[in-house]
């Protein structure tokens, strides 16, 4: 056994340290984390998606005390029970809402402020990769929660969405139904959703998030201009100690010293946050899920939350399988970025010559398919405009190898 | 020694597996429908109260089903089901794209899905250039004087199935 101060005195620092190497610990996750002090707010944005995620946990902790995962329960205990017996029952609902809409929000600007920074490549894949199984993870999250109030827009987004794993022409219905558990979404159907929101996937969400933050600690995070800083010099000269030291290092240690910056965002964040969550909360809430679920009437024109609008773009101007397998390469496309950009260069977009312009035109590509993803399928105008930017997207990615191999080198 | 290690590690190995096996399979027969759920009955529809030229919604197996009495003008077609001389066009009332209700457009004699524009005619068949990929789906239905036995295969059906006429 190592050997023990015999004389600390139980639960002091020498006494937990001879036990836990508390100190060591602190060290390696917090006071001699090093994060470079020339990035900005978008930086931010992890911390935000992490304290979100807290608070959805902690809402749908009191959400689940009253809902009922019943076909003939679940609508009423939501609609009825929590938003207006329960007390502050409401208040719990519209944190959810809020919070898992605007968690998307922060995800695509954590996303892509990771693709115009360039905080995907040369060491840093393993981040993208396991952040971009958060936003899978994080979809799945979404969509088993939509389904829990039974609504309208449950019932037939839950129809649409498992009726993609019928595959086009491959008619495997049979795996539909057993995904389902029954020929159309019915109690079978609502109980392993249930399971997977309340359970399941927070479980797994919560390793990946220990995940993401472990494939961060070797790499460091970027900064603003992919510059390569020398952690070890710089983390001297900060614990030298002195003023001067200090302003000539080039980092700053993650706790207390960066996490009061990320904290100072997230106040920010929190204000718009709440502000919708007290007067504006119909903006996380679809009318149509107002009518309890009924297999016998589809509502007349049915859609995605805001957050799925650009991949529902994709899939819908193409006939069934080649909407579907343009759907599929969108939803895993994301995933291969590290390995599609050929440059060698970690810098900003604005100093990559053409990424640049794909970078914006990917960013206006994906608004605009969100946009015309709302819009009812009846207009050809607007029809056309989802085709050009569904065929947008794909030309993009395709020439993404090729304007980043004969990218200028910036630096050795 | 390493011949007896090497045992213990692959007899460890071999049950882990086995174990894991049966685990899976244990929790894809969980995923499983019901037996009560696969047994779902056959559902009778009446069809002299059917009206010419309005489709009636039925339910079979929690899906919808249309019923059409075609009227004099619309076009005959071999997946007609027809009773004491009517034709009655009868199908699930799942678009064949990706599963909404379409709806029945009366002035057009089209059935028209909202989710992405699909659009049938009154004998189910897909138009051509919308995503929908084949015509709307036939159940497995038996005549029996002026009803319709839902889930049970009667001969005119099994004409229609030879034929690759029901999807
Ligand atoms: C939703 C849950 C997520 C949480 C809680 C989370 C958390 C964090 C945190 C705390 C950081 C460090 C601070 C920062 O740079 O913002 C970070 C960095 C990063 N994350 Fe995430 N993240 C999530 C999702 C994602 C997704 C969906 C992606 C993209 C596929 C992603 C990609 C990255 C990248 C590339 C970095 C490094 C940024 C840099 O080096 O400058 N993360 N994440
Ligand atoms: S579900 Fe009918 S057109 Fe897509």
């Amino acid at each position: 056994m190592a050997k023990i101060d015999e004389k600390a005195f139980p639960f002091s620092k020498q006494w937990l340290d001879d036990r836990l190497a508390l100190t060591t610990v602190m060290k390696v996750l917090n006071t001699e984390y090093w994060i470079p002090k020339n990035i900005n707010f978008l930086w931010a944005m992890g911390m935000i998606l992490a304290a979100t995620f807290g608070i959805l946990l902690i809402s749908g902790i009191f959400l689940l005390m009253y809902y009922v995962p019943t076909v003939e329960g679940a609508f009423d205990s939501v609609n009825y029970t929590i938003m207006t017996e329960v007390g502050y029952g409401w208040l719990w609902r519209h944190i959810h809402g809020i919070g898992a809409s605007l968690v998307f929000l922060i995800i695509y600007i954590h996303m892509f402020t990771g693709i115009y920074y360039g905080s995907y490549k040369r060491g840093r894949e393993m981040i993208w990769i396991s952040g971009m199984l958060l936003f899978v993870l994080f979809s799945a999250e979404a969509f088993s929660g939509y389904m829990l109030p039974w609504g309208q827009m449950s019932y037939w987004a839950g129809m649409v969405i498992t009726n993609l794993f019928s595959g086009g022409s491959l008619e495997a219905y049979g795996l539909v139904e057993w995904i389902r558990g029954d020929y159309v979404p019915g109690q079978a159907f609502l109980g392993r959703f249930f399971m997977l929101h309340v359970l399941l996937l927070p479980l797994v969400i919560i390793g990946a998030i220990v995940f993401h933050f472990a494939t961060l600690r070797l790499p460091h995070v970027n900064n603003q201009d992919g510059e390569e800083v020398d952690f070890e010099e710089s983390a001297r000269l900060w614990k030298e100690g002195t003023v001067e030291s200090r302003k000539k290092s080039e980092v700053i240690p993650f706790s207390p010293v960066f996490l009061s910056k990320d904290i100072f965002v997230m106040g920010v964040y929190f204000i718009l946050f709440f502000y919708l969550v007290f007067y504006n909360f119909n903006f996380a809430m679809d009318p149509v899920n107002f009518d309890p679920a009924d297999g016998l009437k589809t509502p007349a024109h049915i859609y995605p939350e805001w957050y799925f609008l650009w991949s529902y773009e994709i899939l819908r101007p193409f006939s069934k399988d080649l909407g579907l397998i343009a759907f599929a390469i969108a939803q895993v496309i994301f995933f291969a970025l590290p390995f599609l950009d050929r440059s060698p260069n970690v810098a900003p977009a604005s100093k990559r010559g053409l990424f640049q312009i794909w970078f914006w035109l990917m960013l206006v590509d994906i608004i605009v398919l969100t946009f015309m993803g709302k819009l009812p399928p009846t207009d050809p105008a607007f029809a056309f405009i989802g085709l050009v930017s569904a065929v947008l997207f794909f030309v993009l990615w395709a020439a993404l190898p090729f304007i980043t191999m004969f990218e200028k080198k910036i630096k050795e | 020694m390493s011949t007896r290690r090497d045992f213990m590690g692959m007899a460890l190995g071999g049950f882990t597996a086995a174990g894991a096996i049966g685990g899976l399979y244990a929790a894809k027969r969980t995923w499983d429908p019901l037996p009560s759920v696969k047994a779902a009955g056959s559902t009778v529809i009446d069809l002299s109260e059917a009206i010419e030229g309005e489709p009636m919604t039925e339910k079979w197996r929690g899906k919808p089903i249309f019923v059409l009495k075609k009227t004099a003008e619309m076009p005959a077609h071999d997946r007609d089901v027809v009773v004491d001389g009517a034709r009655y066009h009868v199908s699930i009332a799942l678009c064949t794209h990706l599963g909404c209700i379409p709806a029945y457009k009366k002035a057009d004699q089209t059935f028209f899905c909202a989710c992405h524009g699909g659009v049938f005619d009154t004998s189910g068949t897909n138009l051509p250039g919308l995503p929908p990929p084949s015509p709307l789906e036939i159940p497995p239905f038996k005549i029996e004087g002026n009803t319709l036995v839902l889930g049970s295969e009667g001969p005119e059906y099994l004409e229609m199935k030879k034929n690759n006429l029901v999807v």
